[in-house]
């Protein structure tokens, strides 16, 4: 078997300096009842050739968005990955190295993620930054558990234009590990109060931006007013090429921000492994969950990098760690920094107005639909329309034409039949010109 | 004349005026290597013997600090936020970690007096 | 970094015998390399895009007015900075990693070519379902093999990593509890358990009553039994445990476990010592997680992604995190949402749907392996740990006596008198070319050394690593202390300061940090 080096000779030279008769010997603690003396019912092993054939059939029964015209957003965006980032994860010495915990012999996976860190806190305005969490959602979760820990309160806010993913994440902690949340209808039109949700007991509030439908709001006045109340402003970014274009919530006084950083390195992958990214303040730093690499010199003054801050971490602190994470988004994290390495601030910016630029004509172009209403006031790569009719089975007829349209609100909000008819559309830089004509041309027959 | 005590767990409490000023011993600090933060409790709150008050780090560890006797802390010592190293260098005098307002000064009594205490760490090491 | 436009000045060193220094700092193939902030500058840029056409922005006056401050570097610059710093990293690809627990096997290359294939890597989790029905076929087919080895009938795939697969089965576990109307508020936990286990469980609101071993490396049943209660919600179990060796008793451990009612949770981080050969189900367990990116293959990438799927027992399927993939009248249908069968879920806890590009890796490695293939993985894996036990338990402590499992676990009882610590001789072992072993755990042997050679590693390379263990344990005894102490020597940093680091943390670069080195 080709990943497999012992023969069968090997074998037998092993056993004898063992001292054994056979393999069996060696499992002898497995009770009787519970020895398989067979093989399992599962298929024998399979040459490449069989297994490419085998997985490929299945991949072949996807549509692959890069094959139609596609608008679909929603908290994971497709844009174009420079061809050296796919070169520069294969490296063997990224992709099959394991967590840093060697320095001396992990300087490589350090110093990335040294830059990934710096990075995500330039990025996003903030002071630290971790060295990633699994996802935005998840790390959505931990900037909550993080704000109740901060400021020993128990109640967290979550608004309506919270990612619906998020808000369910941030549910399923709440249940288990013992604190509350609120959250907030969805309402794509705006008209949220969330200042006067705010109590005594609100450790944090948790608002997106843009938000899951796409809306750009300024929070600086909103941070002030969580300030005065005690509580924490957590913002996330589920679009984090937005912040190539955006004021980034570090500048509008967020205390932490859990955001999504899939859209730069990272392909759509139907849903993972994305990328996790939590930036904070100095101040909080020692409450932070997850890894942290931090800069420092060896023995012979060079500089050079290690984890630090361990102490928060389950493998010192066990029960009272500040999470239970291990294992992380390392390779993601790399695709991330790599890409935006080629970028710059350049290059992001230009990238971002690109899909602004996308966006702004597919916006220009629908609302001349008779019948098809935009609902936002602003928007950065995505935003939500209003349809004369529901939503969800004409992007299931646009499908079947080729056409991946967006994603109808009713797929997140099954049980909301008043966003029944709205469509979330999203246009980055791939989206051509020809893509938003056909787009527009299916769209206007299946409405007639 | 001071009064000096100690715990099992390694701490050290010595009365000054009203006040019970607690840290940990050297035996303490030698065995945790370079402590490289302290976690200190905030004015006001109380603590009760035998409980956690504080939490001092090494890079590769975190162990509690406990209580030596009830009562509120008063003061902490804030240069350990710069200096964690005075832990190490200075664990008896400037790497004390708080002073507390005593409930009951007959705690002290159930407390190992110098020479009880030097005979525990030699059996331990 | 050497400030090498000083050292141009500096003479030659006195001592031909003595390192060479080098202006740049560098060491033949090994190259010094700065941040990319010292490098590269916003200007830059290594994409070309056009510039749209003039057009009036809609972004609400929010747009950013400050430079955000991140350098740009042109391609043959980033392939050459991230080519120097992958050149400062161990590897499977480079040698063998013998850290225990952590399955450190060869990451086959087909995964990585099926995993790329645009019907896997380019649908988005939201298209309309009815568009990707290979996707789901791909997950239900991977379930089936998951459950299949388990023994298992369901399994939640969405947990994004091994400790997240744990908190998704304390859950879960919870969640029945609750259905059940018992509020139990203790979980046992041996103390031999990796770190995740009881930070899990504390997550999760019990408190962790520690469970310890006998003088076998076993849980001590006798122990176990009186902390058995109607309070106790758990056991996490590892098995085999962290010290390479298998639970004998396991099943009057789940007898004992679920006779009061509890649940029997396995951390099935060393399932690679048994797949094929048991199922876990056969046990008695009712939750496992198993890690992707171990038993199955899937790279580790330098601290993830990862994947922890769980598998579950009847009584703890209808809590099973959102979303599943069912079988529907005549197609895989994807529940998302609370509802009829999925009443009970637990709720989501992360977004989308499972690491879908670890399921394509993962499942490719099992089929290239098939039943026999796996079962050929255990048996070597097994093989290959206690052919590297019988060749060292001469020179290095054997903490357990008798056979192990995929593991073996030594504890510094060889090292005592030499002056050498287990952390100085792990050091040295660098230098020998060779990532250490785990260190210091399980916590239940002083100065543990766990190594896991896995199945991929040839017996050649054990002969090779054997040897130079043996020869290291003999140098440790000959009293060449300062060698060990000042290890590692050749490795691209020596010792790192670690106090320094978490004393005063630098945890990203800043424009008025521009650390340069004085010439030596």
């Amino acid at each position: 078997m080709r990943y497999l080096p012992l023969t069968d000779r090997d074998r037998a030279e092993m056993l004898a300096t063992i001292g054994v008769d056979s393999i069996d010997a060696l499992f002898a603690d497995v009770p009787h009842q519970a020895r398989l003396d067979g093989l399992v019912d599962l298929p024998k092993a399979m040459g490449e050739l069989e297994v490419e054939r085998a997985l490929w059939a299945m991949a072949s029964r996807n549509l692959a968005a890069g094959s139609v015209p596609f608008f679909i957003g929603g908290g994971a965006y497709r844009h174009h990955i420079p061809a050296a980032v796919d070169h520069l994860i294969q490296r063997g010495e990224f992709l099959t190295s394991y967590t840093p915990y060697q320095p001396e012999i992990s300087q490589g996976t350090l110093q990335y993620l040294f830059e990934f860190q710096t990075q995500v806190a330039l990025l996003t305005g903030m002071e630290v930054a971790n060295a990633s969490l699994y996802d935005g959602a998840t790390a959505c979760a931990e900037a909550v558990m993080m704000a109740n820990r901060l400021t020993r309160r128990g109640h967290a806010v979550l608004s309506g234009g919270l990612h619906p993913h998020y808000r369910e994440v941030c549910e399923t902690y709440a249940r288990f590990v013992g604190f509350e949340v609120a959250a907030q209808a969805p309402a794509p039109s705006g008209g949220e109060d969330l200042a006067g949700l705010i109590g005594r007991d609100t450790s944090c509030v948790v608002v997106q931006n843009p938000d899951f439908f796409g809306e750009i709001r300024d929070y600086s006045e909103f941070a002030r007013i969580c300030h005065e109340a005690g509580a924490l402003l957590v913002v996330v970014v589920t679009e984090i090429l937005s912040l190539g274009a955006l004021r980034p919530p570090g500048e509008m006084g967020a205390d932490i921000v859990a955001a999504e950083g899939q859209s730069l390195g990272n392909a759509l992958n139907f849903g993972g492994p994305y990328l996790g990214l939590f930036a904070s303040r100095d101040k909080f730093t020692r409450q932070m969950p997850g890894r942290l690499v931090g800069e420092t010199v060896d023995a012979d003054g060079r500089r050079g990098w290690v984890l630090t801050l361990s102490t928060r971490e389950q493998h010192i602190r066990r029960e009272r760690a500040t999470s239970n994470i291990c294992t992380n988004s390392g390779l993601c994290a790399l695709a991330f920094t790599i890409h935006l390495a080629l970028l710059g601030d350049t290059g992001l910016t230009r990238l971002a107005r690109l899909n602004h630029f996308a966006a702004a004509r597919l916006a220009e172009r629908l609302e001349r639909i008779p019948g098809v209403q935009l609902l936002n006031q602003a928007f950065f790569n995505e935003f939500a329309l209003r349809l004369p009719r529901p939503a969800a089975p004409i992007v299931e007829a646009l499908a079947e034409k080729g056409v991946l349209a967006g994603i109808p609100i009713s797929r997140l909000y099954p049980d909301r039949p008043a966003l029944a008819d709205v469509l979330l559309v999203a246009a980055t830089e791939m989206v051509t010109e020809e893509d938003i004509d056909r787009l527009l041309r299916e769209l206007r027959e299946v409405l007639s | 004349m001071t009064t000096l005590r100690f715990t099992k767990d390694h701490e050290w409490v010595r009365l000054d005026g009203d006040l019970a000023v607690v840290g940990i011993t050297d035996y303490a600090q030698s065995q945790l290597g370079d402590v490289v933060y302290v976690e200190l409790p905030e004015i006001g709150r109380r603590v009760e013997q035998g409980k956690e008050a504080a939490v001092v780090e090494s890079v590769k560890a975190a162990s509690e600090v406990y209580a030596p006797i009830s009562g509120e802390v008063a003061e902490v010592n804030e240069a350990l936020a710069a200096d964690p190293a005075m832990v190490n260098a200075d664990p008896m005098g400037e790497g004390w970690f708080l002073k507390l307002r005593l409930d009951d000064p007959k705690e002290l009594d159930g407390l190992m007096d110098k020479a009880a205490y030097e005979r525990l760490v030699g059996e331990q090491r | 970094m050497t400030d090498w436009s000083r050292a141009l000045s500096a003479h030659p060193p006195a001592d031909p015998a003595a390192p060479l220094e080098t202006i740049t700092g560098n060491r033949g193939l090994q190259i010094e390399e700065g941040l990319i902030f010292e490098q590269g500058s916003s200007a830059r840029c290594g994409v070309d895009f056009g510039d749209p056409a003039p057009f009036e922005a809609r972004l609400g006056g929010l747009e950013r007015q400050a430079e955000i401050g991140l350098p740009g570097l042109s391609e043959p610059q980033v392939i050459r900075h991230f080519t120097r710093l992958s050149q400062k990293n161990y590897a499977i690809d480079s040698g063998l990693y013998p850290l225990g627990s952590c399955t450190m096997k060869h990451n086959p290359r087909l995964n990585e070519k099926l995993a790329r294939v645009p019907g896997f890597a380019d649908i988005h989790p939201l298209q309309p379902v009815s568009t990707v029905p290979g996707a789901l076929a791909l997950i239900d087919t991977l379930a089936h093999w998951l459950k299949t080895l388990t023994g298992m009938p369901a399994i939640a795939l969405s947990p994004g990593a091994g400790a997240h697969g744990e908190l998704c089965g304390m859950m879960a576990i919870r969640a029945a509890l609750e259905v059940r109307g018992e509020r139990r508020s203790r979980v046992l936990v041996p103390e031999s358990a990796h770190g995740t286990n009881p930070a899990t469980a504390a997550a999760c609101g019990y408190t962790i009553d520690p469970v310890p071993g006998n003088p076998q490396g076993r849980v001590d049943l006798d122990a176990l039994r009186p902390k058995l209660g109607p309070d106790v919600a758990a056991l996490m179990l590892t098995n085999p445990n962290t010290c390479g060796l298998f639970e004998n008793e396991i099943l009057d451990i789940a007898a004992a476990v679920h006779a009061a009612g509890a649940f029997f949770y396995c951390d099935g981080a060393n399932f690679n010592a048994i797949v094929g050969r048991v199922r876990p189900a056969d046990l008695g367990i009712d939750c496992m997680h198993l890690n992707l990116h171990k038993t199955f293959s899937t790279p580790h990438g330098g601290g993830g992604p990862g994947s922890g799927p769980v598998a579950l027992a009847a009584s703890l399927a209808p809590h099973a995190p959102l979303p599943w993939v069912v079988h529907g009248e005549d197609r895989l249908e994807l529940a998302e949402h609370k509802s009829g069968p999925t009443e009970h879920a637990i709720g989501r806890l992360k977004g989308f749907h499972g690491q879908m590009g670890m399921f394509v890796r993962a499942l490719a490695y099992m089929m290239s392996h098939g039943a026999d293939g796996l079962r050929q993985v255990a048996e070597d894996a097994v093989l290959n740990a206690n052919y590297l036990r019988a060749r060292l338990e001469g020179e290095l402590s054997l903490s357990f006596p008798g056979p192990c499992m995929h593991e073996v676990l030594f504890d510094d009882r060889f090292l005592r008198d030499t002056g050498v610590t287990t952390f100085d001789f792990a050091k040295a072992l660098i230098d020998k070319g060779y990532h250490p072993m785990t260190m210091y755990f399980p916590l239940v042997v002083h100065g543990a050394l766990l190594i896991e050679p896995t199945e991929t590693e040839s017996k050649a390379s054990l002969d090779q690593f054997a040897a130079v263990l043996k020869a290291l344990a003999a140098e440790a005894r000959s009293g060449h202390v300062a060698r060990f102490r000042s290890a590692p020597q050749l490795s691209p940093r020596r010792r790192l300061d670690e106090t320094a680091a978490a004393r005063r943390p630098i945890l990203r670069w800043r424009p008025e940090s521009s650390h340069r080195q004085a010439a030596e």
